[in-house]
């Protein structure tokens, strides 16, 4: 997913109950850590295995040689298959652990870590190609080496929580309960025991948030994009979609010229020649020369409804009226399909990712009504995390492929301009979803509604 | 019968204008905006307003808005408003504003002035008067889904211009049929449509578009 994401910002505060908090966060990104190393392992178990193949089949020694070979094999083809389904699911994984960070670091330690990406290549992918656009893209690299490096790190984010333990446990549970030994040093009376013990404690939690910020930092210095390749990645990006931008732009006003050309134009010229017949017979023939001019009128209501239609291509009024939930509604009621809509803007998206998101909609919708033989449409909008998100799901007889129709690679395009995607998830037997996500901010909240 | 005029283009305005006038209706007020409705239809008590959808200051929907608030201002204010393009969504908004004395037109309507006085006209006695493009939408959207199947050829025709708002006499002579064939063919819809009959032509309309709009 190409996308440039700056969470909100939320600093810590200080004080007994941020260093609790604190604490409690740095606990989270620990277990995250351990996700991390847990999907490294599997890495690590099928290599290990290839290994210990290997071994047994050039070093080792006693037993039967056909023995050996046999054990041999099974271990190198258990950790080759153990790679194949392990590799992607590693990769994926630290992506979605490493996402999460990003995440969790600009809401909690106040660190917010902008990420990019790769797009994944259209259409849908080999287990090779999947494998290849995860490869290349510096993210990954990055991304594993945060899970590395993470084991290291998360001490930073861990400590505050050990701290307190220890004081807790180590310094003030004897006092409690007799299971837990009190250590041992000289002068340990129970009442400098918990002195010592609350002065550990509080040093734990008052360190909380600033070691939580420090383990944010660190994170930020490795899990930030940055580097050549990466820039060249998104230049190369940007440059592809800003072509295909340009080029749907000037094919888009070469349509609307030969349209005014071909229909409005040539409509107004025919009536100012009716009108001219008209003037001149007037006199010798008031009939004909009204019907003339009836003629003359008809084509203007003609011209009218032509001009009209074309207005509705470009932008739709209801569009730039109301804002895209209402122009979806306006279109809903206007389709002979069942389409229900929900809604949960607040604000408008900016003009250009409105209409390319309403357009998008409008596609989809023909697409519904073409091919799906649906009974109902659901359309949903939806603005969470910086993305407007619709949604336009049917239940319909499903199997739409991107790759075999224009349309939906189409969309695609255009959306990429906009850094958005589209997901289709169409199994043989329905439901057809597809999702477009558009990463946008809204304008100021809808003054009027009525 | 007093006529105020919101209309922001100065042609069409003084167009409209002379062309009432000239059908013998006496314009109370030309304005150019929404505020300026408002004051006119307070101040001039007309029988009937005429809006344009798109007004100063930000060209969208303000007519809409201006038609909306002056029958709230002046309740049961009759309103025709005319737009360049007509939506169903629109259309909506209006009939739910109160029941009666509302017109919605394309602007190409008022080229047949026999036909836009006569809606005016309507609109002023408390009546309907929807776009025929609005109608034809409704009914296809109907027609898709078979709601429709049982009505004949002929049924639909005068149930699309029922639903325009139009009375038995001016269904009547439109679809040359004498009256009482009209008579006929609306109590064969009403009772395949399942709809309760009524004599108010105002009443019968707003049940065939409530019926059509769903």
């Amino acid at each position: 997913m190409a996308v440039l994401t700056s969470p909100r910002r939320t600093n810590p505060r200080f004080g007994p109950q941020a260093g609790l908090v604190a604490a409690t966060r740095g606990v989270a990104f620990a277990a995250l850590m351990a996700a991390g190393m847990g999907l490294l392992t599997l890495i690590v178990a099928a290599v290990l295995l290839i290994a210990l193949g290997a071994g047994i089949l050039f070093v080792g020694s006693g037993g039967p040689h056909e023995e050996r070979v046999l054990l041999a094999f099974l271990a190198i083809g258990t950790g080759l298959s153990l790679i194949r389904f392990a590799l992607p699911a590693t990769l994926l994984g630290t992506r979605r652990l490493a996402r999460l960070t990003r995440q969790l670091t600009g809401d909690w330690c106040g660190v917010p870590i902008a990420e990019w990406y790769a797009p994944p290549p259209a259409g849908k992918l080999t287990y090779t190609e999947r494998l290849r656009w995860l490869a290349t893209d510096p993210a990954t690299r990055r991304d594993l080496r945060w899970t590395a490096a993470n084991l290291l790190a998360c001490a930073l984010a861990a400590a505050p929580a050990a701290i307190i333990a220890t004081g807790l446990i180590e310094f003030i549970g004897p006092e409690f309960t007799r299971l837990i030994p009190p250590p041992a040093f000289p002068g340990n009376t129970p009442r400098t025991l918990v002195v010592l013990g609350l002065a550990i404690t509080s040093v734990g939690v008052l360190a909380a948030p600033a070691l939580l910020r420090a383990y944010g930092l660190v994170a930020r210095s490795i899990l930030a994009p940055g580097g050549e390749a990466e820039l060249e990645l998104r230049v190369q990006q940007l440059t592809e979609t800003r072509t295909e931008a340009l080029d749907t732009g000037a094919a888009e006003i070469r349509r609307i010229e030969r349209d005014l050309h071909d229909g409005a134009q040539a409509r107004l010229v025919a009536m100012g020649m009716t009108l001219d017949a008209a003037g001149q017979i007037i006199d010798s023939n008031p009939d004909a020369a009204r019907a003339l001019v009836l003629e003359a009128r008809d084509a203007s209501v003609k011209a009218l409804a032509e001009l009209r239609a074309l207005v509705r291509g470009i932008h739709p009024p209801v569009l730039a009226d109301r804002g895209l939930a209402d122009a979806i509604r306006a279109l809903a009621l206007d389709a002979s399909a069942r389409i229900s809509l929900a809604s949960d803007l607040n604000g408008r998206p900016p003009a250009p990712v409105e209409s390319a998101a309403y357009f998008a909609v409008c596609e989809l919708l023909a697409n519904v009504s073409k091919h799906a033989e649906a009974r109902q449409t659901w359309v949903d909008i939806r603005h969470t995390d910086g993305m407007l998100r619709v949604g336009v799901t049917d239940n319909g007889h499903g199997g739409a492929e991107p790759a075999r129709g224009t349309g939906l690679r189409g969309i695609e395009r255009r959306l990429a301009a906009f850094d958005g995607v589209l997901a289709i998830s169409s199994p043989p037997g329905g439901p057809t979803a597809v999702t477009m996500e558009i990463p946008c901010a809204l304008s100021s909240p809808k003054t009027s509604s009525c | 019968m007093r006529v105020v005029i919101a209309e922001d283009l100065f042609l069409l305005r003084d167009g409209l204008t002379r062309m009432l006038q000239a059908h013998g209706l006496q314009i109370a007020a030309a304005v150019d905006n929404g505020a300026d409705l408002l004051a006119a239809v307070t101040a001039d008590q007309p029988d009937v307003a005429i809006v344009d959808v798109r007004l100063p200051p930000t060209f969208t929907d303000e007519g809409i808005r201006a038609a909306l608030a002056a029958r709230r201002e002046v309740p049961g204010l009759p309103v025709l408003v005319l737009s360049q393009y007509v939506e169903q969504l629109y259309a909506r908004e209006l009939l739910a504003s109160g029941s009666g004395g509302i017109g919605y037109l394309l602007k190409d309507r008022v080229f047949d002035s026999g036909q836009f006085v006569d809606a005016v006209r309507r609109v002023a006695a408390g009546g309907t008067a929807m776009d025929p493009e609005v109608i034809a939408r409704l009914l296809a959207r109907n027609t898709g889904d078979g709601t429709l199947a049982a009505l004949s050829p002929r049924e639909r025709e005068v149930l699309a211009l029922m639903a325009e708002g139009r009375s038995n006499a001016a269904i009547a002579q439109r679809l040359v049929i004498t009256e009482r064939a009209v008579a006929k063919h609306t109590a064969s819809i009403f009772l395949k449509l399942d709809l309760q009959p009524s004599d108010d032509d105002n009443r019968r309309v707003l049940a065939v578009l409530a019926y059509l709009g769903g």
